[in-house]
């Protein structure tokens, strides 16, 4: 169990109107805003409280703030809209009443990059202000962005474990937690790596040295000070 | 040090001499290993960011994102400007500045979640109104807020402050529980006495349903917040005159969560009944998104 500090208590510093449906939002595109290049168009789609409420929580202008990478306590979250389309993202919103089994506070997060290429995001809003993804382009994965974190696209293969961890130590970094998710072997992975300290490009690099690797992205953790 | 739970805070503090503030801060620095300048100038900026948001108001029109509050904070100083007010210059100021972080919350604007958005005018209400009634300095203030944290701290741990786990109970009851605390630290009592203070200010408001109209953050959140604000101010009083908590703050804690999970769940922020299901508060709610989607 995370202890629970000072500023988890007097926090997060955050625009309002609510942790989970505005604060908790933004962070889940901020994370989906980071998995392709320059995000150029970007659906999302809601899914139950989320669905009833997002205009009354700005849930909305959250989720296109985070794409646009503002933190939390961004005062341009209120004007996301306007300054999405000052620099050239163009976004929509679809409400899903029908899928009645998901999690209350869910949003689909379909980003297209200025390169064309696209990834599916589903994350959860869980309370207070955190969010978790729980699914890259329909895998199921695990990701908080509580730290910096990698994301490793690759094809299922062997050696990729042992690849990763030669990979980071020989860059000295620690890592907080390494998780591969598969849909089925063979198929296309994830590999999520959460580290301590932020990323550098060489990694990223080195990381894209083996023939399995496809893609690796990088999600800095937001800083909340 | 550590502590989990209000009978170890207590200890703490009376074996050592130290005040709850003190703890809490030696907690973060020692056992949670966070930098001590770090830590306090994070607590400076919370303050800054809440005693903006209390005063907000007083400077700029606000319309909630729902359209439901946005004014009141003003029509309740200028009640006090024109001597017109009930209530005596701390407790009118307090609910006055409560109700307008409120606003500013439910109009997008900067918060600080204290435990939660939804009563996030508690704490800076009763702070501002004391700072400007009694002349505490800023560093006083940001002290008391450890203190605050420290009460929010042992209801995370051992409760919940989440409306839809605990009702409005475990958000405004928590948020004025903190207030109670501070406000007695800053006017000298002991660290029992905050604890107790705490007490009053849950039981006092023990059972109180989240039952969000529209499911915003609107109302009836405003007003509760204004009375979470008093209630502080009133726990505090109660135990500065010495008079003594029935039950130690961790069975307080523990009541609480007990009646916080039998709400049944239409009453824990789903939204399904109280003032959310109330025919007027509907229609009214549905007047104001369908005036502002026009827009």
């Amino acid at each position: 169990m995370n202890e629970i500090g000072t500023f988890d208590i007097l926090g997060p510093n955050m625009i309002g109107p609510s942790s989970s449906h505005t604060a908790g939002a933004l962070r889940i595109a901020f994370i989906a805003g980071k998995m392709v290049e320059k995000v150029k168009h970007v659906k999302f789609v809601l899914y139950g409280s989320f669905a009833r409420t997002y205009h009354g929580h700005g849930t909305d202008r959250a989720l296109v703030g985070g794409i646009l990478g503002y933190h939390p306590d961004d005062e341009r979250i209120r004007e996301s809209f306007e300054y999405a389309t000052e620099a050239g993202l163009t976004f929509s919103f679809e409400e899903n009443f029908t899928d009645k089994e998901i999690y209350p506070n869910t949003v689909d997060i379909y980003v297209t990059g200025e390169d064309g290429r696209s990834m599916s995001v589903r994350g959860k809003s869980i309370g207070g202000g955190n969010a978790v993804i729980t699914r890259l382009n329909g895998v199921e994965v695990e990701l908080t962005g509580n730290y910096s974190t990698m994301v490793v696209q690759h094809i299922d293969k062997k050696g990729m474990m042992a690849f990763m961890t030669t990979v980071l130590s020989a860059y000295d970094l620690n890592i907080g937690s390494l998780r591969l998710y598969r849909e089925s072997r063979g198929k296309v992975a994830y590999a999520i790596i959460e580290v301590d300290t932020n990323v550098k490009q060489q990694v990223v690099d080195a990381l894209c040295g083996f023939e399995a690797v496809q893609n690796v992205i990088l999600v800095p953790a937001i800083d909340l000070d | 040090m550590n502590f989990t739970n209000g009978a170890q805070l207590l200890e703490y503090c009376e074996k050592e001499n130290k005040k709850i503030s003190d703890a809490m801060f030696e907690r973060e620095t020692g056992y949670l290993e966070q930098d001590a300048e770090r830590t306090v100038k994070k607590m400076q900026k919370a303050w800054l960011i809440m005693k903006a948001a209390a005063k907000k108001p007083l400077t700029e029109d606000i319309v909630s994102m729902g359209g439901m509050i946005g004014g009141e904070s003003r029509k309740l100083h200028t009640l006090r400007e024109e001597e017109k007010n009930i209530c005596g210059s701390v407790v009118s100021k307090a609910i006055a500045y409560a109700v307008g972080v409120l606003e500013v919350n439910a109009s997008m604007g900067l918060i600080v979640a204290a435990p939660t958005a939804g009563s996030s005018g508690v704490l800076p209400g009763v702070l501002c109104a004391l700072q400007e009634e009694y002349g505490f300095q800023d560093e006083e203030i940001c002290q008391a807020m450890f203190n605050a944290a420290a009460i929010g701290y042992l209801i995370t741990r051992n409760a919940t402050t989440a409306g839809a786990e605990g009702g409005c109970q475990a958000e405004v009851g928590s948020a004025s529980a903190m207030a109670a605390s501070a406000a007695v630290e800053l006017f000298g009592g002991t660290p029992g006495q905050c604890l107790d203070a705490a007490s009053f200010a849950l039981v006092n408001i023990l059972g109180l349903v989240c039952d969000p109209i529209g499911g915003l953050v609107e109302n009836p959140c405003q007003n509760r917040n204004a009375m979470g604000a008093s209630n502080a101010l009133i726990s505090a009083e109660l135990s500065l005159a010495g008079i003594k908590s029935i039950t130690p703050i961790d069975e307080t804690i523990g009541v609480m969560y007990a009646v916080g999970k039998s709400l049944p769940s239409e009453l824990r922020e789903t939204s399904l009944g109280g003032m959310a299901v109330a025919r007027t508060a509907c229609e009214t709610c549905q007047a104001c998104m369908s005036k502002r989607h026009s827009k």
